[in-house]
């Protein structure tokens, strides 16, 4: 039990930090390294607690894939040169307000974590975790029976952002050459070719 | 404070959130830094799922937890694809040249 003591304080507070530093690094690239370094130490988090599977999903999603297209785009658009501090330049007036909020919103939830109390009749369920088979099992067996329906519609929320991301990101290029599958099909032998009688010793004149 | 329950997962929760709301409102770089904290803010609502679930002995948390998981990856696919059609047309993302709404 020390062990597991040693390993949360390690993990959640190399989480706290590294989010810290997500929004306070100077520039954008630092703040996309800390996210990464955010995801692992919660995944690993994740695994430490017992939920192995979302664990390894957000080491793979997100490291692999989300973090890594935050680093493109940071990559692709030049925002190298646009770091700016927090407080310096212009003097925003939504800072205090947003501090306001945000302190508020952290004593809230400090207040409802510090006086909460666990009841175990309230949350029985009727799909309680079996513990003889791994979380894996655990996960398949109630994702594919109950909530199937749920599923499906994530499925179709990738769907659509992938449409949406493609559709918004998509510019037609003039000047560049491409493929017409529909002028190519819609061809006949009257249109593509066209017979000429050469005369003799004069060549062919081609007007196009 | 040796004995890691389930209040210590929440409050690494709250912590997560609040740095991730308090990094929407005092950011004064690109919008892509928002978009991270958004990131920030949806982790800090999994420790939550993920946490309840262990501690409560229910399995559909952790289900909720891939739905959110899902909804993270088509926002943050969606929101970079706005940031880069919005840099394309005006060459910039920063928070404080945004204003074409007057928002």
């Amino acid at each position: 039990m020390i062990v597991h003591s040693i390993f949360f304080y390690f993990f959640s507070i190399i989480a706290i930090f590294s989010s810290l530093m997500v929004i306070t690094s100077r520039s954008t690239i630092n703040s996309v390294f800390f996210l990464i370094l955010d995801f692992i130490s919660v995944g690993c988090l994740f695994i430490m607690v017992g939920a192995e599977f979302l664990g390894m999903i957000l080491l793979i999603v997100y490291v692999g894939a989300v973090a890594v297209l935050f680093l493109f785009v940071v990559m692709m658009l030049n925002v190298a040169e646009q770091k700016q501090s927090w407080f310096i330049g212009k003097k925003s007036t939504h800072i205090p307000t947003g501090l306001i909020v945000s302190v508020l919103i952290l004593l809230e939830l400090l207040v409802v974590v510090g006086g909460w109390k666990y009841k175990e009749d309230v949350m029985s369920s009727s799909t309680l975790v079996l513990s003889d088979i791994t979380n894996t099992h655990q996960i398949g067996l109630v994702m594919y029976t109950d909530y199937i329906l749920y599923f499906q519609l994530a499925g179709i929320v990738l769907l659509l952002a992938m449409i949406g991301a493609i559709l918004l990101t998509f510019r037609e290029r003039v000047g560049v050459k491409k493929q017409s599958y529909l002028n190519q099909i819609s061809r006949n032998p009257s249109t593509a070719v066209e017979l000429k009688d050469v005369k003799f010793n004069q060549g062919v004149k081609i007007d196009d | 404070m040796i004995e890691i329950g389930l209040g210590h997962y929440l409050s690494l929760g709250a912590i997560i959130f609040f740095l991730g709301v308090i990094g929407i409102f005092l950011n004064r770089k690109n919008v892509i830094v928002i978009l991270m904290s958004i990131e920030l803010i949806l982790l800090a609502v999994n420790i939550n799922l993920i946490s309840f679930s262990i501690f409560s002995g229910d399995i559909v948390g952790q289900i909720f937890t891939m739905l959110i998981l899902t909804v993270a990856a088509a926002e943050a696919a969606i929101g970079l694809a706005i940031i880069v059609v919005y840099y394309r047309n005006r060459g910039s993302i920063r928070v404080e040249d945004i204003h074409g709404m007057k928002g």
